[in-house]
């Protein structure tokens, strides 16, 4: 579904990536993997389209992302290390909004997401009270919430506990199996069965 | 596939009410933000009578410009907000890959901004302005200028935002980029309240307003946009 073609970054003179190409299908997970400073997190928001000094070709179901940025932004969704969580809001203020934006959500389905990443209870608190961890697991239950076919995960494990991190596996090998791709650094050693690995540097 | 093929698009217009409301909500939450440069903007103005002098003839003279020139400095304090607290939480980089066009989401930002900082200011002019011992005839057009020229005021300095929000510190840059874009509104706010103390008609300034208020509508935003695309690198 996603391709990269011959892709080339700089960051202040040192070469991140070049002749980087790789393709992500439908049903696969996807692992970035490389040290510090390889350039994970830059891959990752080039192919989001939120930073576009590369050079290199990037096409979404054959064509390039340029001629479809709605479409592709309707199927894609990204955690990156700042998650997107606002902390004078509560969880449930913070999905409607962050849901919302990409399809039409109801309350109660959100509270169900909330309640399936352990949030049950924290609905109306608002988000500075609650653990990094916890607050980790708000922008997690936008996974559960919106259908998307393109998960964009940055890091998704760093503030989860034991739990947390096998639940995420699981969300991730269940949506691989639906279909769907994931697209996911991290240093964690994964566990889930139709894992590919690119790694970098 | 079934489940995500399912899933219906919201519309922009439903985007743009949520994105409204959110940010009408983060700002009753965060009464400070909003407070603070309403309270400072009460104060500036209300320091005039007592340094300057408080004969009527003297302070009815200097009334419109104290008062758009406070307008001024209480918006630069509160553009801020406009983007910082979402860009150090991750919401702005949401906001840019929603699927609907970014021009009516940085709107619905702006609009809200003006909706807490903006409209407080154009109702509690005329207390002001009686105040400083404005003439009568001149509180209709004070109110009608600063409704038209503070929602320019917010859109352009939405471009300056979005230009350094990415900045550690900014300092006077902000000031620097919003105020040149900004006098235009000073002169023609002023010249509006001037005209009408003149018993002449300040219609003719209003509808230049109007003309800068359309302008700034239809393109200050795009320039927010794009200016948000650099600055999320």
């Amino acid at each position: 579904m996603l391709a990269a073609r011959q892709l080339f970054c700089e960051r202040g003179e040192r070469i991140l990536f070049e002749n980087l190409s790789f393709e992500l299908l439908e049903g696969q997970v996807l692992q970035v993997r490389g040290s510090n400073g390889s350039g994970k997190t830059t891959l990752l928001r080039i192919l989001c389209g939120l930073n576009d000094s590369y050079e290199g070709e990037i096409s979404w179901y054959g064509n390039s992302l340029e001629s479809q940025v709605a479409d592709f932004f309707a199927s894609l969704l990204y955690i990156g290390h700042r998650s997107g969580v606002s902390k004078v809001l509560t969880p449930l203020e913070n999905l409607r909004w962050s849901c919302g934006l990409q399809q039409a959500v109801e309350d109660d389905q959100l509270v169900r997401a909330l309640a399936e990443v352990g949030l049950r209870g924290y609905e109306e608190s608002q988000c500075f009270t609650l653990s990094a961890g916890q607050q980790q697991r708000v922008a997690i239950a936008r996974l559960i919430v919106n259908s998307t076919r393109l998960w964009v995960l940055d890091e998704p494990f760093t503030t989860l506990d034991a739990r947390g991190v096998s639940q995420l596996e699981d969300l991730m090998q269940a949506h691989a199996a639906s279909g769907g791709s994931v697209l996911v650094t991290t240093h964690h050693k994964l566990d889930i069965a139709a894992l590919e690995v690119l790694s970098l540097g | 596939m079934d489940k995500l093929a399912a899933a219906a698009r919201t519309t922009t217009a439903s985007a743009f009410r949520s994105t409204l409301k959110r940010d009408l909500l983060i700002a009753f939450k965060k009464k400070n933000d909003v407070v603070n440069p309403f309270m400072f903007f009460i104060i500036v103005v209300s320091l005039f009578p007592i340094a300057i002098s408080p004969e009527a003839d003297r302070l009815s003279e200097i009334a419109a410009g104290v008062i758009w020139i406070s307008v001024l400095l209480a918006s630069m304090l509160s553009m801020d907000n406009l983007y910082r607290a979402d860009y150090e939480d991750g919401s702005l980089e949401q906001l840019l890959m929603s699927p609907h066009p970014l021009y009516f989401m940085v709107l619905a930002k702006n609009l809200s901004h003006w909706l807490v900082s903006g409209l407080p200011v154009v109702l509690v002019s005329p207390l002001l302005a009686y105040m400083l011992s404005l003439p009568e005839q001149a509180y209709l057009p004070l109110m009608a200028s600063l409704l038209i020229g503070t929602p320019i005021l917010s859109l352009l300095g939405s471009i300056a935002v979005a230009l350094t929000v990415g900045l550690g510190s900014r300092g006077l840059i902000l000031a620097v980029i919003t105020l040149p874009m900004s006098v235009p509104v000073l002169i023609f706010g002023t010249l509006s309240v001037q005209a009408a103390l003149n018993n002449t008609s300040a219609l003719g300034f209003l509808a230049l307003m109007l003309a800068m208020l359309a302008a700034a509508l239809s393109l200050a935003p795009l320039a927010s946009a794009a200016a948000l695309r650099i600055t999320i690198d």
